[in-house]
């Protein structure tokens, strides 16, 4: 099994392009023009990292963080979440730029391989920026009313972080 | 506006924060700590992200996300049954969720959105049961290799940093069955 995802990446690259070629693709080119969209994205990104990075690291040495989960640790501990993550999945439904600044924090904090470390990974992974998604779809298609939508969508997000920290607890 | 509002709190509790507690000084440096930060994390994510993006674009030319599109189609039909006449809306979603599994995000949305237009149509103003449906879906992340993750945790010296992947499809597997769930139970119980 770790074979297999230690060959994983390779197997996929190869795959991809054996595919690619058969279909007459320009892989080549390709895999340029899609790099430069991985540039875009960062370029987009930069910005907001460092402020929301600043800001989260302020909110790490102020204590703040730490005060929040003590204060939430009782219900985290009993939907089986770490405390730790607390920071994380607050800003996780707001603003894809700060989870990402928040995850990244922790997994450099705690190490990548480190239960916390991976638990922020995989609810980074498996999660969405729920309320701006939902801003962008009402926008785009006028809705006033929204129903359930939200309370459906974020029963899907705690879903999703119970599920994470589930999963890595499960696989490592 | 809104994150202007979030990022202004989060500095001020900080303050405060670190007032109350007699960390003032360990906040100063934080500030400098944090934007550097995010430099270092950008320089040291942009390889895989990049490569990515350049394999999944190769995946797309291919014609990968128009397999998918199809091989879903009927499990879509579904989960929309108001519109599983509506050829046209139902080829915008099940684009939408095959460009969604590949991460492409910036193909998904604007498919995403054609078919919210056209189902707000029938219920101006008003989010019905199908359009609650696709916004649930697009807010939970199906996403097959998620590159941004794999990125932080590369910069973080990790040496296998996709061994998560087997977690990540659970935990979004979980996620979705219960947004979809949740999504079905209000459509019956939903009284406005």
């Amino acid at each position: 099994m770790n074979l297999f995802f230690a060959m994983l990446v390779p197997l996929i690259i190869t795959g991809v392009a054996l595919y690619g070629m058969s279909r007459r693709v320009d892989v080549y080119n390709a895999l340029i023009t899609g790099a430069t969209g991985g540039l875009e994205i960062l370029y987009r990104i930069f910005p907001a990292l460092v402020g929301l990075l600043t800001a989260v690291y302020m909110l790490r040495a102020s204590g703040a963080l730490d005060l929040a989960a003590v204060a939430l640790g009782p219900v985290l501990d009993r939907l089986g979440l770490p405390s730790e993550t607390v920071g994380l999945m607050l800003v996780r439904p707001i603003s894809g730029s700060a989870a990402l600044g928040a995850g990244a924090e922790l997994i450099s904090t705690y190490g990548p391989d480190s239960y916390i470390g991976r638990t922020a990974a995989v609810m980074l992974g498996s999660t969405e920026t729920t309320f701006y998604t939902i801003a962008v779809y009402f926008g785009a298609a006028g809705i006033r009313r929204t129903r359930y939508a939200v309370p459906a969508a974020l029963c899907a997000d705690l879903a999703g972080f119970m599920a994470a920290a589930f999963a890595v607890r499960l696989f490592f | 506006m809104a994150m202007a509002i979030i990022w202004t709190g989060m500095v001020c509790i900080s303050l405060l924060c670190a007032a109350a507690t007699g960390r003032l000084e360990v906040l100063s440096a934080a500030t400098l700590e944090g934007a550097q930060a995010a430099v270092e994390l950008c320089i040291s994510m942009a390889g895989v992200l990049c490569l990515w993006m350049g394999i999944m674009e190769v995946m797309r030319r291919a014609g990968l996300a128009d397999k998918i599109a199809k091989l879903l189609r009927p499990a879509l039909r579904r989960l929309f049954p108001d519109f599983a006449e509506d050829r046209e809306v139902m080829g915008n979603i099940a684009a939408n969720v095959s460009a969604n599994l590949l991460g492409l995000g910036n193909a998904a949305t604007p498919l995403g959105l054609e078919a919210a237009r056209r189902m707000s149509k029938r219920s101006p103003g008003v989010a019905g049961d199908s359009l609650c449906m696709l916004v649930v879906c697009n807010t939970a992340s199906i996403q097959l290799i998620p590159t941004t993750v794999a990125g932080v945790r590369m910069a973080a010296g990790c040496a296998t940093p996709f061994d998560i992947l087997p977690a990540v499809w659970l935990a979004s597997a979980i996620s979705v069955t219960v947004g979809i769930c949740a999504a079905k139970i209000c459509a019956r119980v939903w009284r406005d």
